[in-house]
């Protein structure tokens, strides 16, 4: 019997022969990434090793990733004092995978872990943030797990007692239409499973929509996979895959491509025509109350972000930019873009595309996720209506239970901030 | 006897049990006086202590979908709360196992604030309808962290092994 790619990967990092969903399994750990919630981590690591008389040291401090993104700067001083812990945590134990804020090597997690080959096809990687599932779009098992979890991996270097998750094939064919892309296929899913559609399952994407896809927007799709419930989404590493890690991450030490079997066994199969997709929104509050953006076109809005771990990369910035370029945005409403990470916004400043967006009046913040869920910059007044590339519309994710937040695509984003209302980029303004 | 002190639909994410302005606070002595902060009045109730340990919270379908953050586990364990709900979210359901928090997956659950539960590791008895209730075992491979009291002192065995203690 076939084996999914996830049962393959799982496999080899538990040192077991073809195991299957439902299998219960102890994978060994190649990539351990944390955020500012180190600082809770930390607080159980101690807390495992207390009374042992045996000394707290991470397992391997080579596997661990530590990036602040949350909150940067700091917005409080209890933030502040939880950084500066977890700074002189990092230095004790000789974790050199840290990216403290800086203007050069700084970002988000999700875009800090790819763009330095930290993740590759094959691994597992675990994190304490439930977008861990974006790093499946470079082929490695990821998924996200809560502090206490951490501190049991930091201390044993293995992932304890994971059930080998059952798989969803989804087969996406056909070319997008032009402003229709990543982030409208994978709130079309979103919308058509539901947001406990992948519950414990992993979705694993397959077709030429997929294999002609860049490693920036299957970051999307894998990114939100977990709005459907999924412990992880994956696309199979093959030859962009390999670009990716060489060109941009600089890897230069052998990658494997780990495929799943032809007669692998799935839990179900999705099949998707992209051609026919037209630019989604998903509506307050849930991730799966998803629409036709034409259906909402003309509702006011008060802020236009773009950025986020989701669509913060150079290629969202560029087709807005494009959008924009020359163009003011409506003078009822404010703009936030934040960049992805320091290094994204560097070749967006070198390509001219911050200049596009400031002119049109667009405000640059920090790379951070700050803004996505309410906790550093962009709140939203009572009664006030968000447009946003980020993942989440949860009741108060932008810091305001009495607002309202609808995603898109950065396009969508975009077209709209020109008119102050959702606007169906394929079909110019209103 | 749980008693319920509150209901909720489905899909209630983290940010409804621990909203994101609050992440900040990490601590589980001291993330109790945020769970629910929107919702200001069972928020209050809890403070005042006019929930006892055990009372039950009811819940639909995803509960706990969102953000990993354990502060959404931790501060319902604070009041040793019990959810029942007729599904979890993968992340939230490990944090509260991990941290001991009483999950009771619950798929035909029907019941109302003021309601009367018994709960046992097989059925909900809801004692003012009379009605009974099927449990969904937890996932297999939860229950010998449940068994050890929680992750904490189940790793603490395991990194006592590794040390040959």
């Amino acid at each position: 019997m076939g084996m999914t790619v996830v049962e393959k990967i799982l496999s080899r990092a538990a040192g077991a022969c073809c195991l299957k969903a439902g299998d219960v399994v102890e994978p060994a750990v190649d990539v351990a990434m944390s955020h500012e919630n180190a600082a809770l981590v930390i607080n159980q690591f101690k807390d495992i090793y207390k009374d042992t008389g045996i000394d707290a040291r991470v397992f391997d401090p080579s596997k661990i990733v530590i990036i602040f993104d949350h909150r940067v700067p700091a917005e409080s001083s209890k933030t502040a004092t939880n950084q500066k812990k977890i700074r002189e945590f990092v230095a004790a134990q000789g974790i050199s995978k840290f990216h403290d804020i800086r203007g050069d090597t700084g970002g988000i997690c999700h875009q800090i872990l790819p763009e330095n080959g930290y993740v590759r096809p094959g691994d597992v990687v675990v994190g304490t943030d439930s977008h861990t599932t974006s790093h499946g779009a470079l082929g490695a098992f990821a998924f996200g797990i809560g502090a206490t979890e951490m501190a049991s991996v930091w201390a044993l270097g293995s992932a304890l007692n994971i059930e080998v998750p059952a798989t969803i094939k989804v087969v996406v064919s056909g070319k997008f239409k032009k402003y229709v892309s990543p982030k409208d296929l994978i709130l079309h899913l979103i919308g058509k499973i539901s947001a406990e559609g992948a519950n414990f399952k992993v979705i694993e994407f397959h077709g030429d929509t997929i294999n002609n896809m860049s490693t920036s927007g299957r970051l999307v799709i894998c990114n939100m996979s977990v709005e459907a419930g999924a412990t992880s989404g994956i696309v199979p590493a093959d030859n962009e895959t390999v670009r990716y890690l060489r060109e941009e991450a600089g890897v230069k030490d052998d990658i494997s491509l780990v495929q799943p079997d032809k007669d692998a066994v799935y839990d179900s199969v999705i099949e998707i025509n992209a051609s026919k997709l037209v630019p989604q929104i998903a509506c307050p509050h849930t991730v799966d109350n998803v629409k036709p953006a034409s259906e909402l076109a003309g509702k006011k809005i008060n802020q236009i972000v773009i950025g986020s771990c989701t669509n913060g990369r150079l290629d969202d910035l560029e087709i807005a930019a494009k959008i924009l370029r020359g163009k003011k945005i409506s003078k009822d409403i404010r703009m936030l873009i934040f960049p992805a990470s320091a290094r994204v916004l560097a070749k967006a400043l070198k390509k001219k595309i911050i200049a596009d967006l400031t002119e049109a009046g667009a405000v640059i913040v920090n790379p951070g996720c700050g803004c996505c869920l309410g906790v550093h910059q962009g709140a939203l007044g009572d009664g006030e209506i968000a447009l946003s590339t980020t993942n989440r519309n949860f009741k108060g994710r932008m810091g305001n239970p009495n607002a309202e937040v609808y995603l898109c695509s950065p396009a969508t984003a975009a077209a709209s901030a020109l008119t102050g209302v959702i606007t169906d980029p394929t079909k110019g303004g209103k | 006897m749980a008693k319920v002190v509150f209901k909720l639909g489905n899909d209630i994410s983290t940010d409804i049990i621990y909203p994101g302005r609050f992440m900040a606070t990490v601590l589980p002595t001291e993330t109790p006086q945020y769970a629910f902060a929107d919702y200001a009045e069972f928020n209050a109730r809890l403070k005042k202590k006019e929930v006892a340990p055990g009372d039950a919270i009811v819940a639909g379908l995803n509960f706990g979908c969102g953000s990993s953050r354990e502060q959404a586990a931790s501060c319902l364990k604070g009041y040793d709360l019990a959810v029942v709900a007729k599904g979890f979210a993968r992340i939230f359901l490990q944090n509260a196992i991990n941290l001991g928090l009483n999950t009771i997956i619950c798929p035909e659950i029907e019941a109302n604030e003021g309601d009367e539960l018994e709960i046992t590791r097989e059925v909900v008895i809801n004692k003012t309808s009379g009605k009974t209730f099927k449990v969904q075992p937890l996932p297999k491979a939860r229950q010998a962290i449940i068994d050890a009291g929680g992750l904490i002192p189940y790793t603490r065995k395991r990194v006592l092994e590794k040390h040959g203690r």
